[in-house]
C-alpha cells in the first residue's frame, strides 16, 4: 500500500507539452507565477485563465487529475478567503458585532483565493507534464551559470536523481521493518498522536542504518562503474532547444507582454465594472 | 589476463583495534576467457579478494595486475575499472536511476562515451541480457532476477574483458539464480572472462577452474573433478559437495561405476535413467 504513493505526480501522456524542453517548461513556469501578480484585475485573469486552458487542453493531461492537486490545500485557500473577506475595510454591506463584509472585501477574497487557485494549478503542471528525472537535467541545466561561483551542480542533479532512485526502495525498507515489528506486537494505529509519532522513532532508527548501508552499497557500485563526478562525462539524453521550444517561448513572451499591457492599461477597469454591477 | 602475487590485505575497526587479516597471501592468475569460481564460507576472504581485482581494494602487501596495469598505479585506474566489471550481491543497491536504460547508460557516460555510441551499447548489452523491451521501465518494479540482470547490462555496456560477479545469486530466488547463472555462462562463451564468487557449491560445477578459500588462503584449487574428489577436504572447510557428486559417490560405493565427469543433477539423471534402461527396463515405471 505504501508503494502506491507517486512523488511529483507525473502524468504520462504523449502530447506536445510533454515534449518541451523542461529548461524551458521551468523558466515559464516562472514567468507565469510572475505575471498572476503582474495582472491586477479581472480581465487580466481572463488573459490567464485563456492561457492556463490552452496549457492544460494541449497537455492532454485530464482535468479531473489536475483538480485533485487543489484538495491538499483547500484549507488554506478558504482561510485566505475568509481573512480577506472580513479583514477589508470600505464600503460596509452586511455586520454582525465585530465580523463586517465590506465591497472591497468580497472583490479581494475572490481575486486572491483565485490567485492561489491560478498558482497551484500552474505550477502543478511542471511536475505533471515533466519526468522527475528530465526536471532535474533542466535544472542542472539552467543552473550551469552558478556553477563557475562554485555551486556543485552536477553533484546536485545526481543526489536528485538518486534521491528519486531510492524513495521506492526506502518506502519498501520502511513497509518491510513496519511489518517485522507490527509482528512483535507493536502498533501503530491506536492512540494519541503523540503516541503514534512515539511508535514511528523504533522505525527511523533501522531505516536510517539501512539508509548508510544502501549508500555505502551504492558508492562501491558506482566507484566501480568508474563514476568519477561530473568531470569529462557525457549525456545519454542531452537537452536540445528545438523549433517548438521557440515557438513555446515565444507564445510565452506574448503571454507576459499582455499580462503587463494589462496591468498598464486596464487597472481600474474593475472598480468601475463593480461599481456597475452593484449600483 | 590478472595476476595476483602475494597478496596480503589487513585492516582493523579502529585506531586502537588488533589488525584483522583478511588474506594472508593469495596467489593465482585467471587465464583469459576462463570461468572461475572462487568458493569458501564468510569471511574466507573472497570477496576481498574479488574487490581487490578492481581496485576497489588497494593491497597491503604484494600485487594485483589486470592486462599489465597494477591496480595500485593510480593513474591506471580507470583502465583497470572499465576492464574489470563488477556485479555486486544486492541488485536493489546497484542501480543508479530510476530508469532502465539510463541505468545502463551510467557506466559508459562514465567514460565519456558519445551519446550514439552509447545507445547502441544499450541495445547490445540489455539484449545480452534479454531485457530490451523492459528498457523504459523503473528498476523497482522489476524481479530480483531481472534487477540483478539489469545490473550485469550495466556492467557489460562498459565493454570489460572481465566481469567479476560478488555473490550475485546470494539474494534471489531459485528462478531468479538459474537466469544469473544462465547469462554468466552464456557471456563466457561469448569471450568474457568470468570470475564468479559464491558460496554454492552447485554453482561452481560448470567452471574451468574452482578455487575453495579459507581463512585467507587458497585452501583447494583445480578443476571441478580434481576438487570434488576430496571430500574430506571439503567437508572440513565447511562447505558441501553438489548434490550429484555426493549421489554419485553413494553410487559408486555400491558399485555403480559412474564416470567421474558427471557433476550436476541433469546429467546424473539422464546417466541413471540411461542405465536403468539398458540394464534393468522393468525397474523403470
Amino acid at each position: 500500500m505504501i508503494r502506491d504513493i507517486t512523488l511529483g505526480q507525473y502524468y504520462p501522456e504523449y502530447s506536445i507539452i510533454h515534449k518541451l524542453d523542461p529548461r524551458l517548461k521551468i523558466v515559464a513556469i516562472l514567468f507565469y507565477i510572475a505575471s498572476l501578480f503582474v495582472v491586477k484585475d479581472f480581465c487580466g485573469y481572463l488573459l490567464v485563465m485563456l492561457a492556463l486552458g490552452i496549457f492544460i487542453s494541449l497537455s492532454k493531461v485530464p482535468l479531473r487529475f489536475i483538480l485533485r492537486g487543489l484538495k491538499p490545500i483547500m484549507i488554506i485557500i478558504m482561510f485566505t478567503f475568509l481573512l480577506n473577506m472580513f479583514m477589508t475595510s470600505g464600503e460596509i454591506l452586511w455586520q454582525w458585532k465585530f465580523l463586517k463584509i465590506t465591497q472591497e472585501g468580497i472583490y479581494n477574497a475572490v481575486f486572491m483565493a483565485l490567485r492561489l487557485v491560478f498558482l497551484i494549478l500552474g505550477s502543478s503542471m511542471l511536475t505533471l507534464t515533466t519526468k522527475p528525472i528530465k526536471l532535474t537535467d533542466g535544472i542542472e541545466s539552467l543552473l550551469k551559470p552558478f556553477k563557475k561561483m562554485g555551486l556543485p551542480t552536477h553533484e546536485l542533479a545526481m543526489m536528485m536523481t538518486i534521491a528519486l532512485r531510492f524513495i521506492p526502495t526506502l518506502l519498501e525498507e520502511t513497509d518491510k521493518i513496519m511489518k517485522a515489528q507490527m509482528a512483535r506486537g507493536a502498533d501503530f494505529e491506536t492512540g494519541s498522536i503523540f503516541r503514534r509519532a512515539k511508535a514511528m522513532v523504533p522505525i527511523l532508527v533501522p531505516l536510517f542504518v539501512g539508509a548508510f548501508r544502501i549508500a555505502q552499497d551504492l558508492a562501491m557500485a558506482m566507484e566501480a562503474r568508474c563514476y568519477r563526478g561530473g568531470e569529462g562525462r557525457t549525456k545519454l539524453n542531452a537537452l536540445k532547444f528545438k523549433r517548438k521550444d521557440a515557438v513555446a517561448a515565444l507564445i510565452m513572451a506574448v503571454y507576459f507582454a499582455l499580462a503587463i499591457l494589462d496591468r498598464v492599461f486596464l487597472e481600474g477597469l474593475d472598480a468601475v465594472l463593480v461599481h456597475l454591477v452593484i449600483k | 589476463m590478472i595476476r595476483i602475487e602475494n597478496l596480503v590485505y589487513t585492516y582493523r575497526h579502529g585506531e586502537d583495534t588488533d589488525v584483522i587479516p583478511a588474506l594472508c597471501g593469495v596467489s593465482l592468475s585467471v587465464e583469459k576467457g576462463s570461468f572461475t569460481s572462487v568458493i569458501g564460507r564468510n569471511g574466507s576472504g573472497k570477496s576481498t579478494l574479488a574487490k581487490s581485482i578492481n581496485a576497489l581494494v588497494l593491497p597491503t602487501e604484494g600485487r594485483v595486475f589486470v592486462e599489465g596495469f597494477d591496480t595500485q598505479d593510480e593513474s591506471a585506474l580507470w583502465e583497470v575499472r572499465q576492464r574489470v566489471g563488477m556485479v555486486f550481491q544486492n541488485p536493489d543497491n546497484q542501480l543508479v536511476s530510476a530508469v532502465v536504460e539510463d541505468d545502463v547508460a551510467f557506466g559508459p557516460e562514465n567514460l565519456g562515451v558519445d551519446p550514439d555510441e552509447i545507445r547502441k551499447r544499450i541495445r547490445f548489452a540489455l539484449d545480452s541480457v534479454d531485457m530490451y523491451e523492459h528498457r523504459k521501465m523503473a528498476p523497482h518494479l522489476l524481479s530480483g532476477g531481472q534487477k540483478q540482470r539489469i545490473a550485469i547490462a550495466g556492467v557489460i555496456a562498459m565493454r570489460p574483458d572481465v566481469i567479476i560477479f560478488d555473490e550475485p545469486t546470494a539474494m534471489l530466488d531459485p528462478g531468479g539464480r538459474q537466469e544469473v547463472l544462465d547469462i554468466m555462462h552464456s557471456l563466457n562463451e561469448e569471450g568474457i572472462t568470468v570470475v564468479l564468487i559464491t558460496h554454492f557449491m552447485e554453482e561452481t560445477v560448470k567452471s574451468d577452474r574452482i578455487i575453495i578459500m579459507d581463512n585467507g588462503r587458497i585452501a583447494l584449487e583445480g578443476t571441478p573433478v580434481e576438487v570434488f574428489s576430496h571430500p574430506a577436504e571439503i567437508e572440513a572447510l565447511g562447505l558441501k559437495l553438489p548434490f550429484a557428486v555426493e549421489v554419485a559417490a553413494g553410487l559408486r560405493r555400491n558399485g555403480i561405476d559412474v564416470p567421474e565427469d558427471i557433476l550436476d543433477t541433469e546429467e546424473l539423471t539422464q546417466y541413471i535413467l540411461q542405465r536403468a534402461a539398458r540394464s534393468e527396463p522393468a525397474a523403470v515405471h
